[in-house]
């Protein structure tokens, strides 16, 4: 069986004011059906790029070059009537701030029904009918009165759930969450979160989850990819990065979130420096000018990714001395 | 004994909504419903609740930005809210802000020494060689150079933006900064510089801090006392050992069970029941969180707890305004 998702050496190059940036570089990886795969990084690593690209909703002057294959069809060769007859349909997406994902002139029943009507074709009392059927399913109270409920009479949980719902309306085999709780208090935060597990389990769709957030990677996701510069630095199933952090990239991530417990005053381990503009991205690794590990061999050549573990992939080639300091 | 610094007592917050239909009386949301607190010179305040729960209203009433329905706020002993004009513009060089979104907060249009000097001059009315030196000296103590002086926002990033703004809330040497989210927007490894830097600047300058965030992990790391608040009131107060790690309210329960843990697969506590809609907070009889209360008993319909000691009276003593408080405390940590 092929894999539900195949990305093979992606890279988007970007036009910007200051030159051409090379927004993702040699991206890599694959899921099936009914895996669970998490994005993490800050700003501008790359990773809502990469979303945009599995979707086709690049910018027109983005080059992008490597392969996307979903379920086999090759979608960097597609035009953009085969993508939107993708988009929605077989693969659905859920945005960070739900208030700008909806549109506040209609009403919620209209904007779940619109995919249905578009990709399968249903008429306007089927397609309410099964927009009702939706709501229950992502556990919005009072399902059949929301219906005709426009967007600001909802609190930001309920608008996100109406956003998870149109994403599902057509049964996709992939869902896209790009950072879909981070507007959202921890406590709806959690309920956000346990629904799409729930019906990414029930219906075995592949999940590919972006979040800045660890702690919701930890909880959320079968593997993860970390991102920094345009690359993937480090990636693996997720208990195995959490056991052995092996970039320091992602060691320094996990040491710089506070955490409960910590005695008041405790100083936080700081990456020194800032994110890196995509246009100033150096040669070599990335990570280099941040690094405390780095060596002049790390900004020669990008660094390959080695195996430190099961599936476990960092790119780094100081990996040993890594290793050997304190986490 | 001199007063603690800040003094917040009874502090009540009404806004009036636009009516929804013609004749009927126009909603009230009750933004804050009778908070008191005091905050002593050089320590830290922590306040903690979803959004919509009153915290944002609360750091505007402290800043003397908007007036409050019922309450007072002293600093320092004076009621700012009761303070003439000109007084009250007096008593602002010991009071400053620092926002969430270090973008919308700096001018894009002003030089970083107009920004950051700006409350030297409109307070003080400061001339250009004291504004520049003064804005050297806090940029300075940011961790910005004076080379900074002349640029414009745009060419920061966003935690040298905030850095920018905390720079703007030292040029007047207060002795109280209201921080209301302020490392929320920034990335993760950036938000351990900024909170390092107010914890270095709090012991240089002997600052005052109310901290307002909704993320429990940076308040416990940086406050001495952490407040609570569910629709407009205080549910559970003390220092945060206690509350963190002996919570009295369910509330409090709730938010701690829903941060994300670092421990992959771990077991974790589901979510009791969902979230009522954000509306305005009911002026009823019982419990405030008994909609959302897995312990809630008939007393707690009839008659609404008030906020009590669990230990002895001090200065960070640990209250709860729960009728089981003494049952929830003594819940296994993580229940």
């Amino acid at each position: 069986m092929s894999a539900l998702l195949d990305v093979t050496d992606l890279r988007v190059t970007l036009r910007t004011a200051r030159g051409p940036a090379d927004a993702l570089r040699d991206v890599s990886f694959s899921m099936q059906r009914g895996d669970t795969v998490g994005l993490i990084g800050e700003s501008g690593c790359g990773k809502s790029i990469t979303a945009l690209a599995l979707m086709g909703l690049l910018p027109e002057a983005a080059r992008v070059s490597g392969s996307i294959r979903f379920d086999g069809q090759e979608l960097t060769a597609l035009d953009e009537d085969a993508l939107c007859r993708l988009r929605g349909s077989r693969i659905g997406m859920v945005f960070q701030e739900p208030m700008t994902a909806l549109n506040p002139l209609h009403t919620i029943g209209r904007q779940i029904a619109e995919p249905l009507r578009l990709h399968r074709g249903l008429g306007a009392a089927a397609a309410r009918a099964e927009a009702l059927r939706l709501l229950q399913r992502v556990q919005l109270p009072q399902a059949g009165k929301r219906l005709d409920a426009y967007p600001h009479q909802m609190s930001g949980g309920q608008r996100q759930r109406v956003v998870i719902a149109i994403a599902l309306a057509c049964g996709p085999d992939l869902l896209i969450a790009d950072e879909p709780t981070t507007a959202l208090d921890v406590t709806i935060q959690r309920e956000v979160l346990e629904l799409i597990g729930e019906l990414v389990a029930e219906d075995g769709m592949g999940l590919l989850l972006i979040s800045h957030d660890l702690g919701v990677m930890a909880e959320s996701v079968q593997r993860m990819l970390v991102m920094y510069g345009g690359m993937v630095v480090e990636s693996g199933p997720t208990a195995e990065v959490f056991g052995r952090l092996a970039h320091p990239y992602t060691r320094g991530l996990f040491a710089a979130r506070p955490q409960l417990g910590m005695p008041r005053g405790t100083r936080l381990a700081t990456i020194p420096g800032r994110v890196p503009e995509l246009a100033d991205l150096p040669a070599g690794c990335p990570f280099a000018e941040r690094c405390g590990h780095a060596v002049d061999d790390c900004r020669r050549a990008l660094p390959a990714a080695l195996p430190v573990g099961a599936q476990h992939l960092a790119r780094c080639i100081r990996l040993e001395a890594v290793a050997a300091s304190p986490a | 004994m001199n007063p603690p610094l800040l003094q917040v007592e009874g502090l009540v917050k009404h806004y009036r909504l636009p009516r929804e239909r013609l004749l009927a009386s126009p909603p009230t949301v009750r933004a804050l419903e009778g908070v008191s607190f005091e905050l002593g010179a050089g320590r830290s305040l922590g306040v903690v609740g979803e959004s919509g729960s009153g915290k944002s209203t609360l750091a505007r009433l402290v800043m003397a930005l908007e007036p409050p329905t019922a309450g007072s706020v002293r600093l320092d002993g004076l009621a700012l809210h009761a303070l003439p004009p000109a007084a009250l513009r007096a008593a602002r060089d010991r009071m400053q802000m620092v926002f969430q979104d270090p973008y919308g907060s700096l001018d894009p249009r002003r030089t970083v020494l107009h920004t950051v000097a700006e409350p030297l001059r409109v307070l003080h009315g400061a001339g250009p060689a004291e504004q520049r030196e003064r804005a050297a000296e806090v940029l300075q103590a940011v961790g910005l150079g004076v080379q900074a002086l002349a640029k414009y926002p745009h060419e920061f990033s966003g935690g040298q933006r905030q850095r920018i703004a905390i720079a703007r809330a030292l040029i007047t040497r207060p002795k109280l900064i209201v921080a209301d989210e302020p490392v929320s927007a920034l990335d993760v490894s950036v938000q351990a510089q900024v909170l390092n830097l107010m914890q270095d600047l709090q012991q240089r300058f002997g600052l005052a801090f109310l901290f307002v965030s909704h993320d429990l992990a940076v308040v416990d790391l940086v406050s001495d006392e952490v407040i609570v608040l569910y629709q407009g009131r205080i549910v559970e107060r003390g220092a945060p050992d206690a509350l963190f790690r002996q919570a009295a309210h369910p509330y409090t329960r709730a938010l701690l069970r829903a941060v994300p843990r670092l421990q992959p697969g771990a077991p974790r506590g589901r979510v009791p029941a969902p979230a009522p809609p954000i509306e305005a907070a009911t002026a009823g009889e019982g419990c405030a969180f008994l909609p959302r209360c897995r312990l809630a008993h008939e007393r707690c319909a009839r008659e609404r707890p008030l906020l009590r000691l669990l230990t002895a009276p001090g200065r960070t003593a640990h209250a709860a305004a729960c009728h089981a408080a003494e049952e929830v405390a003594a819940m296994p940590q993580n229940a």
